[in-house]
């Protein structure tokens, strides 16, 4: 049996591909999956007997596979895919997980309910007709949803005798409009699903097409991850606590690497610490990448519950209470301007309006248009303000954290996807009654650390005065909010003096008159991960050389938010 | 890059994420427990989401009386060996009125016995979401389900108007009465649950180990002898060496002839296999669709 447990050893190393197929009404959608399954015998016989027997066969073939794949009952009587169906097959290779969505404009809510975990789509595009603006939407939608591969299946092949020609002409349509999409590399294959060609097997009738079969290019591409592996973030699902000695924080790793000793910041509170360990069941782990779901510990008390973030402290999150985004709107009813709705955003929720639809996109020219609603299907590019603050990044540059749902409060329906945008919105300019009405949440650390472009630590130093001054004075001109504490407050009150700076968004520098345990406890108690210490023996003797010592390990531990950082507005 | 998941592990992931969803979420979850293989993973999986914490939801197994002996036996050691608070309910009025599927067929005894019994306990419970172990490749109606499907005050699923699902974000949004069923192991195959029993050394009934067992050759079928299954004429039980591929009550579980007596056997058998594993399922193919309107009824 060593050769199957073999096997199985080496699948560990088989990879997830997950793509999504869109396709207009009977261009042959089902079919191409029905053929991909059948093909790479990931059907069962008795499946296939229950097809063969059906009283339904549109194909003229012996075996219609669009049968394998319509679901429900209305689906196979209708002969339309009404839902996103999930189909599963694999190679050698790959394990894949094909999201099959509908083709008609009715079902584009689930077509972009497909794509929004995919990382690479098929558009089917059928020969005889071109591309027509079903095959622009779902290119345009897969695009928005930030698919990095799209493929144009040109099907029906052999309806069009394999003319080059033809299949060239509809080539270059295609990779022009995926160009304006921003997806200058995209591929055309020519196949007839029905029959076969180029599906899995390179098609003898298409001489004239030099690149790979449809299945050799889903095994080859380059997964282009659709994660980002340099900004750490994770939102908490779940606090484990199963005892008084253990407190971790249970989530799915959104972007970026964490390993043990990282510097890591909470979100909203702002308070940092470092990363104690990374626990799993398997064992506790050397580092941790997305889309892993880990148990994160850190060295100090801090509080911390679901929905809140933790992130790396040097690259944050943009934090902000109104943003841009672009939304596919999902429901019957009518997106209402100024409506109270529910938004849904990692592990976050909170009440939300959008106060401005800037534009509804005209999916077959991709101009924008002014608009007072959004219907059923429509695209359009809003912005949005929420109750309490949310710290997110752009779709483009991190799917995990630009990405939400909006649901109906009343209802509880599933209104829209929203992508965050590149391109932030200004500040609010509404009257004070509305401003009263929105703005009811506090204001966060996050917040305040986006303004002063900081984060709020203390710097606790032993008989340096003149340093505690001097480094003031260097902080504050270069723009910080900074407040220095030596001989104007009693020893025995710096700790708590600099919790309440730190609370208010101030660095703070305490200098200490001699080094006293007691004082020293209860600094590391109240401050926890803020604490930044310089022992006696820790500095360099003269003034100047000490206060560069200092900045020095202010900028090494991300204290000052890097220059090419852009910040949402904070209301 | 160098980070890459196996994609057993990017499924383990994904349904972890779940199902601390789901925990954090709900006012009171429950996880159905089947005893079968595909059950043994999610509790695995549960385990895992909250380590080092317990599941901090019960288990709940619908017990129709018709299950096999050596799967109670199974049950109650695992629940008592993991430290899970194990829920068992029947439908006892039904069992007293002589429910069984020589008396009613199996389509009415599947009602009374699963269907009701299980809405039943979810609504004495008050259990606002119940996790099950379906995967979408286990049937067609199957692979349209949201991971989380929403239920009326009915338990009743409506295909045609699904929440759209983007992303990893749910919604959790349900009124008093309503419920989402959530199938955390929806992307999974038939061969993932295998591998991942196989990888993890996850504990499985026996039953699905080829041996010889008595056994009624009905046709093409091979029903174990079990709960006084009534012998037509010529009929008499023999031994054959078989296996289950599905776990669930004695009459509707046909068993398959077999020699797969080891994890990595079966996983071979697996692989040559040509024929669905809920094949065997005298249930699933009552009527045309039957499995889209069992569902549409509250079944899982």
């Amino acid at each position: 049996m060593a050769s199957i447990e073999e096997l199985l050893s080496s699948n560990d190393t088989t990879g997830l591909l997950r793509f999504s197929t869109a396709g207009s009404v009977d261009d042959g959608k089902s079919t191409l999956i029905g053929r991909l399954l059948y093909d790479c015998k990931s059907v069962y016989e008795d499946q296939l007997d229950s097809v063969k027997n059906s009283r339904v066969n549109r194909s003229g073939r012996a075996i219609d596979f669009s049968l394998l794949t319509d679901g429900l009952k209305a689906e196979r009587e209708q002969g339309i895919t009404i839902d996103v169906a999930y189909r599963y097959f694999s190679t050698p290779r790959r394990k894949y997980i094909i999201a099959d969505t509908p083709g008609h404009e009715q079902y584009t809510r689930n077509m972009a309910t497909g794509a929004s975990t995919a990382s690479l789509a098929i558009i089917l595009i059928d020969a005889r007709k071109g591309l027509l603006p079903q095959s622009r939407r779902h290119a345009y939608i897969s695009a928005l949803l930030g698919i990095p591969h799209l493929v144009a299946a040109v099907n029906k092949m052999d309806l069009v005798d394999f003319s080059e020609e033809v299949f060239r002409a509809i080539e270059a349509e295609f990779s022009s409009f995926c160009a304006r999409l921003g997806r200058p590399a995209t591929l055309s294959i020519p196949i007839s699903a029905l029959d076969g060609d180029n599906v899995v097997n390179r098609s003898a009738r298409t001489p004239w097409h030099s690149g790979p079969p449809l299945l050799e290019y889903l095994e080859t591409v380059p997964i282009t991850s659709v994660h980002n592996y340099t900004h750490f973030r994770m939102p908490v699902q779940h606090v484990v606590r199963p005892d008084l000695d253990f407190r971790g924080f249970a989530g799915t790793v959104a972007s970026g690497v964490v390993k043990p000793g990282d510097r890591v910041m909470a979100l909203p509170s702002g308070r940092t610490s470092r990363v104690k360990e990374v626990v799993t069941h398997d064992g506790n782990l050397a580092e941790a990448f997305p889309p892993m779901a880990v148990c994160v510990t850190l060295e100090h008390e801090i509080d911390i519950s679901r929905g809140d973030m933790l992130v790396d402290p040097a690259r944050m999150p943009h934090v902000s209470r109104r943003f841009n985004a672009s939304i596919v709107w999902m429901s019957a009813a009518p997106l209402e301007v100024n409506r109270g709705y529910l938004l849904k955003h990692t592990s976050h929720q909170t009440a939300a309006q959008i106060t401005r639809i800037r534009h509804r996109v005209n999916v077959d020219d991709l101009s924008g248009q002014p608009a007072g609603h959004l219907e059923l299907n429509e695209i359009g590019a809003v912005t949005i303000e929420t109750t309490r603050p949310l710290y997110f990044d752009p779709y483009a540059a991190n799917r995990a954290t630009g990405g939400f749902i909006l649901i109906d409060p009343v209802t509880n329906a599933t209104l829209a996807a929203g992508m965050i945008e590149e391109q932030q919105a200004g500040p609010a300019r509404r009257p004070a009654a509305e401003i009263a009405r929105v703005e009811t949440g506090r204001v966060t650390a996050a917040e305040r650390i986006t303004r002063s472009r900081h984060q709020a630590v203390t710097v606790w130093l032993t008989a340096r005065a003149n340093v505690a001054w001097i480094l003031e004075r260097r902080l504050f001109d270069r723009g910080c909010l900074v407040q220095a504490l030596t001989d104007n407050v009693q020893t025995h009150l710096l700790p708590e003096a600099a919790r309440v700076l730190n609370g208010a968004g101030i660095i703070a520098i305490c200098s200490e008159a001699s080094q006293e345990a007691e004082d020293r406890a209860d600094a590391i108690m109240l401050l926890g991960g803020q604490l930044i210490e310089f022992g006696p023996d820790g500095l360099p003797p003269g003034d100047a050389a000490a206060v560069e010592h200092i900045l020095a390990e202010l900028e090494r531990r991300g204290v000052f938010l890097p220059d090419d950082f852009s910040s949402g507005e904070g209301i | 890059m160098g980070f890459s998941l196996s994609h057993l592990k990017a499924l383990e992931a994904e349904s972890i994420h779940i199902i601390r969803e789901v925990a954090a979420e709900f006012a009171k979850p429950v996880m159905l427990y089947s005893i079968g293989k595909d059950s043994s993973v999610m509790v695995r999986l549960a385990q895992k989401a909250f380590y080092p914490g317990p599941i901090p939801f019960p288990l709940l197994h619908i017990d129709t009386t018709y299950k096999f002996g050596e799967m109670i036996e199974f049950r109650d050691s695992f629940a008592r060996s993991i430290g899970a608070d194990l829920i068992v309910h029947t439908n006892r009025k039904a069992i007293e009125d002589g429910a069984s599927p020589f008396r009613l067929g199996t389509q009415k005894c599947c009602a009374q016995l699963k269907t009701r019994a299980l809405l039943d306990a979810l609504e004495a419970g008050g259990y606002d979401a119940a996790f099950g172990g379906a995967r979408r490749d286990e049937e067609k109606s199957r692979a349209k389900e949201r991971i989380y499907s929403f239920r009326d005050r009915f338990g009743q699923w409506d295909p045609k108007n699904q929440r759209p699902e983007l992303w990893n974000l749910y919604n959790a949004r349900v009124d008093k009465g309503e419920s989402i069923r959530v199938f955390p192991l929806s992307n999974w195959t038939e061969l993932d649950a295998w591998h991942y029993i196989w990888a993890e050394g996850i504990p499985i009934v026996p039953l699905y180990f080829a041996k010889e067992r008595p056994m009624v050759v009905r046709g093409a079928s091979l029903i174990p002898l079990e709960h006084g299954i009534p012998l037509l004429p010529n009929e008499s039980p023999q031994m054959v060496m078989c296996r289950m591929r599905s776990l669930g009550c004695t009459y509707c579980t046909g068993a398959i002839r077999s020699e797969a007596d080891t994890l990595p056997k079966i996983i071979e058998e697996l692989i040559s296999f040509r024929r669905s594993e809920r094949e065997n399922r005298v249930i699933d193919h009552d009527q045309e669709g039957s499995m889209e309107v069992k569902k549409r009824e509250g079944y899982f």
